[in-house]
């Protein structure tokens, strides 16, 4: 398993353009807003954590159709299935390897979008640790998605539509700890506890969920 | 170790693809799968590898790890290369060597199909041909006791084709098991037959 | 196939789909007229019933739209114990039954979607506001829609099967979460104002219209559950002789 994971990471690296493209699409989300709302620096500081959590899971869930496509297309999933390993770890580890090369660098890249946002620094650590945690729970319920939609050559935006409505949570969460930590009588700890216990929960059922389609989904 | 199919029924859609197929396959016998188009042969080859779930009947290896499923102890080669074109040819095989099981060195493996030397390359540099050299090569270089391959030698030349008896010679020799769905004759010694014969009246309700 | 000894009737015993369409046949046409039946008198007593002081008629539309509400999540039950059946027990019918109800259950929910919006607009002036009922039934819509999409969009039917199951399945378990994370959501940003959905208190002469209501509704879906089971296994079928067709004229 370590050495499907870092397959899974030398393969991110090397075509360099998932990890990249979905950096550039949040960027792409965050540089539309001012155009949408106009530069008002109060106003974008405002709706700078909800936008930033809406860049990054939008861009999260655009990026799921990459997790089986290629091993799809090349036959490598055909050989993956023959692992002696259940095939919701051989998802899990997957999709922990996506997240690390796609979901990670938009928590990393939060800071400079936070300020282009004129966002307090501590704002900007809120919407960094919500997003670190609520980005994986995206790609591990994500996964369930692309596992689905593997026998389509487009499935990318409807893995977002099927995956939407699961990960409603997420956001209102994510964002409402985001806020939490900032504005005084707000709450931090229960949303951000109900986000973790979510992560945890997506972490199990998104793997057993596309595993069990991609065992039965040869043809 | 003795493969042992009985009573096989494989249904795909609503169409039943195979029925009451029986054989048995022991250690160092090879089985040569003939028939015409839509017969049935990929779809045998993919219902022993798992990827498909019988209708009826059953699938065993006896004598072999019994902690294991059939599919956990064969290898698949089909159609694809299973290839990763950014990763350099030994990479390629290392990974699965790692995932599926330690066999011959990556360098015997590909001294074996002919292309030694060549395993710093990135596969994507190789041609169709020697790509599908590197796929047979995966056979050796991780071990598994079966081997379920369905036209392994289609674009390739008659001294390829040689190598490849060769491969699955020795694969025999060391009490392995192979099943090759094929079109064209692989040279093999005192290989068995199994010809199959489409279903006129596969239709079920 | 050779069981012939008498047992008691079972689930298993409609698995059969020629079975099945032998017992909808005649079935449908009673289920229709009872539904009309409960539909004629639901009315009735919803146009009969007291104006409440607070909205008015408008309250009419209550009868009509917290039915379809109530219906739109018993279609997704429907399909969820179906999903079940197909994953678990492998019921051929039960791959039928999920993509039977799935536009009737897009239709209910549209409906409540619709007639929501109409309720609350005479009196209180926008077309639609982002309150937590309204908006976990927009969310179950975009459910719906998404599940037709993905039937649309994979041709293989097994594998389509499978899919729909699961995406079904997975969401059932994730209903609660969302719904949890809704109300949430709702009373962050809206602390403490009257939903104008406050249905009138429930006295007899409420109640017992929408109950009506409520079992017209239900049984308009099972009728309409019925026929379109009858129609997919027809479609099923067609598919299965035109692949027999073109096999034949092939010459294999």
């Amino acid at each position: 398993m370590r050495a499907l994971f870092l397959r899974e990471i030398r393969l991110a690296g090397r075509i360099g353009g998932g990890a990249l493209t979905g950096l550039l699409f949040f960027l792409a989300v965050i540089t539309l807003v001012p155009f949408a709302v106009g530069p008002d620096l109060k106003l974008l500081a405002r709706i700078g954590p909800a936008m930033l959590w809406t860049g990054a899971l939008l861009s999260t869930l655009l990026g799921l159709d990459r997790l089986f496509q290629g091993e799809r297309e090349d036959g490598s999933l055909d050989l993956l299935l023959l692992g002696e390993y259940p095939v919701a770890l051989l998802v899990f580890v997957k999709a922990l390897a996506h997240w690390v090369a796609t979901g990670l660098p938009l928590v990393l890249a939060t800071p400079v979008f936070g300020l282009m946002m004129n966002m307090e620094p501590a704002a900007i650590g809120a919407v960094m640790a919500t997003l670190l945690v609520g980005t994986p729970a995206i790609t591990f319920i994500g996964a369930m998605g692309a596992a689905v939609t593997v026998t389509l050559a487009r499935g990318g935006l409807l893995i977002a539509i099927l995956i939407l409505p699961l990960v409603i949570p997420v956001l209102v969460f994510g964002v409402s700890a985001a806020y939490g930590a900032v504005e005084d009588p707000a709450p931090f700890w229960p949303p951000f506890m109900f986000l973790c216990a979510i992560t945890l929960f997506f972490s199990v059922l998104g793997p057993l969920a596309a595993g069990f389609m991609l065992r039965h989904a040869a043809d | 170790m003795k493969l042992v199919v009985e009573n096989l029924g494989v249904e795909r859609g609503e169409r039943r693809i195979i029925e009451g197929l029986a054989f048995e396959v022991s250690s160092g016998e090879a089985l040569v799968i003939t028939g015409p188009n839509g017969s049935g042969k990929s779809t045998m080859l993919k219902a022993l590898a798992g990827y498909l779930r019988p209708s009826a009947g059953t699938i065993t290896l006896l004598g072999g790890n019994g902690e294991k499923s059939v599919p956990e102890q064969c290898h698949y080669l089909a159609h694809s290369n299973a290839l990763k074109l950014q990763l350099s040819v030994r990479e390629n095989l290392e990974f699965w060597q790692h995932y599926l099981g330690m066999g011959e060195p990556v360098e015997a493996a590909l001294e074996a199909v002919g292309l030694p030397g060549i395993g710093d390359i990135p596969a994507g540099y190789l041609s169709a041909g020697q790509k599908r050299r590197v796929a047979i090569a995966r056979l050796i270089a991780a071990f598994r006791p079966v081997w379920l391959v369905d036209e392994p030698t289609a674009a390739l030349d008659a001294s390829s084709e040689c190598r490849f008896a060769a491969i699955v010679e020795r694969h025999l020799s060391n009490g392995g098991i192979v099943l090759a769905a094929t079109h064209q004759p692989l040279g093999l010694e005192a290989a068995r037959v199994l010809e199959m014969r489409a279903l006129t009246a596969g239709l079920i309700k | 196939m050779s069981e012939t000894a008498i047992r008691p009737a079972s689930l298993w015993d409609f698995a059969n789909p020629t079975r099945f369409l032998a017992i909808a046949g005649p079935l449908i046409p009673i289920l229709g007229a009872i539904t009309a039946a409960l539909f004629a008198a639901g009315l009735w007593m919803s146009f009969n019933a007291p104006e409440d002081y607070q909205q008015g008629h408008t309250v009419l539309i209550m009868f009509i739209h917290v039915p379809a509400a109530w219906l739109a999540m018993f279609c997704y039950s429907v399909m969820a114990v179906s999903a079940i059946g197909s994953l678990v027990w492998r019921h051929p019918l039960a791959d039928v039954s999920i993509r039977a109800a799935l536009p009737i259950g897009a239709a209910f929910t549209l409906l409540a979607l619709v007639t929501g919006s109409l309720w609350g607009k005479p009196m209180w002036g926008p077309w639609w506001v982002w309150d937590a009922r309204l908006t976990s039934v927009l969310v179950l819509f975009i459910v719906y829609l998404g599940l037709m999409a993905l039937i649309r969009a994979i041709e293989d039917p097994v594998i389509a099967a499978r899919s729909l199951a699961i995406v079904t399945l997975v969401g059932s378990i994730n209903i609660p979460i969302i719904k949890f994370s809704v109300d949430w959501w709702n009373t962050l940003h809206q602390p403490a104002s009257v939903s104008r959905f406050e249905r009138p208190a429930m006295d007899a002469a409420f109640l017992y219209p929408l109950l009506v209501m409520a079992l017209a509704y239900t049984l308009l879906f099972l009728t309409l559950h019925l026929m379109n089971m009858r129609n997919e296994i027809y479609r099923r079928r067609i598919r299965t002789l035109r692949m027999q067709a073109a096999r034949q004229a092939e010459g294999a």
